[in-house]
């Protein structure tokens, strides 16, 4: 069976870290399965977890009184998910349910948050992929506002 | 023959795919030896007493038989051909233009990145690759739709999706919480598709500023710039590089495209005086 570790240090968020900080992520992880249907989290629930996507799909929604729950986004294998445990108030902005068997590794918010502010050089490096990950999706979410598919 | 005479064609079939978009299937009223084409050509199609626009040709090359092509019901020509019925006659000129590389695309992995009503020129592609599955590596589909209800031959797609030598992967922009496929723009799939970027002939196709987030997409996963093919579309008149209307750059995008690589483009691709 695969460590957490060597899961982890093969994920291209983890690949090149420090081993020393990939020692400190790892004893903030676990693993974790969401069954299909599963919520992850909710909307204003406290946000304290980061997830990792190993198998599975994972819808990013948002609730509205007059439609219902409405897709934003889909994340699926190798995706990271939920950065509101780094930002105060640490509060989920958005649903993520599991729409098929979906397994994650978790890492605690609380954790990865006092060891970022103990450890500068895993901060700065977390922050950095965290910020690859932040341009991509508002890169994403850019073009998905263009609405080009739709009449001119 | 002249090539600005078009040519009288009866439709054998209309067929409705989304609320906007429209398939007809045509025969010619002047010859039994079919039409036959390359994928990515498009033809002149003349509504009689409206106007003639330019389309790409959707249908199966293998079948000279019938000349197929799928549109959006957009401007005064395409709505006056979304009313059309079987028997009516319609003028047919072409097929025009330069063709995907289908035979550059022998014995590497195929792309194909369509978005929106960009899957009708890939079409011809999907059926020539599939009917000479041997000579090509992995095929690949990336396809972006607006919403679920716009997806384009939605039934042939999931048809397909049962072979195991083809990989289809859908995404829409929007969806409810019934849909269980990828929501995201297409250029999200592109990171983690299941292709040997350095034997990959991409061929993408859709409204030119996805071609263009396409194409980063590509570059960043290692595709050179030959080996990115798009279709550009531009204002098609005469379909033989007469009338200019259609130029770009140095280049007719009806003569000497509409497929070009990115290569051959680069240079001309999202400038804005263009």
């Amino acid at each position: 069976m695969e460590t957490l570790e060597k899961i982890l240090v093969n994920h291209p968020f983890v690949q090149g870290l420090a081993p020393e900080h990939v020692q400190l992520i790892v004893g903030c992880a676990k693993n974790v399965v969401f069954e299909p249907g599963k919520y992850l989290f909710r909307e204003n629930e406290q946000a304290n977890s980061f997830y990792i996507i190993r198998t599975g799909k994972v819808a990013i929604e948002v609730y509205s009184p007059e439609v219902g729950s409405i897709i934003i986004q889909t994340l699926g294998e190798g995706d990271i998910l939920g950065w509101s445990w780094l930002i105060p108030p640490y509060q989920w902005r958005f649903d993520a349910r599991a729409v098929e068997l979906t397994r994650v590794i978790e890492l605690d918010g609380t954790c990865l948050r006092n060891k970022c502010e103990n450890d500068p050089a895993l901060g700065y490096e977390f922050m950095k992929r965290l910020a690859n990950v932040f341009e991509q999706r508002l890169d994403a979410m850019r073009i998905q506002l263009l609405d080009l598919y739709g009449k001119k | 023959m002249d090539v600005m005479v078009p040519n009288t064609f009866k439709v054998q079939k209309f067929i409705k795919e989304t609320h906007d978009t429209f398939t007809i299937e045509l025969k010619s009223l002047e010859t039994k030896n079919g039409f036959t084409f390359e994928p990515g050509q498009f033809n002149m199609i003349y509504i009689f007493g409206i106007g003639e626009i330019p389309i790409s040709i959707s249908g199966d090359p293998n079948k000279s038989g019938i000349l197929v092509h799928t549109t959006r019901a957009v401007g005064t020509v395409t709505k006056e051909m979304a009313k059309l019925k079987k028997d009516d006659i319609v003028g047919i000129r072409g097929p025009f233009g330069r063709p995907w590389p289908i035979k550059e695309a022998i014995g590497s992995d195929v792309l194909l990145v369509a978005g929106g009503i960009g899957l009708a020129p890939l079409r011809p592609v999907i059926y020539h690759l599939l009917s000479n599955r041997e000579y090509y590596g992995r095929i690949i589909l990336l396809y972006g739709a607006r919403t679920p209800q716009d997806i384009l031959y939605r039934k042939e797609l999931e048809k397909l999706r049962s072979r195991l030598d083809i990989d289809i992967i859908v995404t829409v922009d929007r969806a409810v919480k019934n849909w269980t496929g990828n929501v995201g723009v297409v250029t999200t799939l592109i990171p983690r598709a299941p292709f040997d970027p350095i034997n990959t002939i991409a061929m993408i196709c859709g409204p030119e500023i996805m071609m263009r987030y396409t194409i980063v997409e590509l570059l960043k996963r290692g595709l050179s710039k030959e080996n990115i093919y798009v279709s550009m579309e531009r204002n098609m008149k005469c379909g033989v590089g007469f009338c200019g209307h259609c130029q770009y750059g140095t280049e007719f995008i009806c003569k000497d495209g509409p497929v070009f690589s990115f290569k051959e483009i680069e240079h001309l691709f999202g400038k804005r005086e263009i």
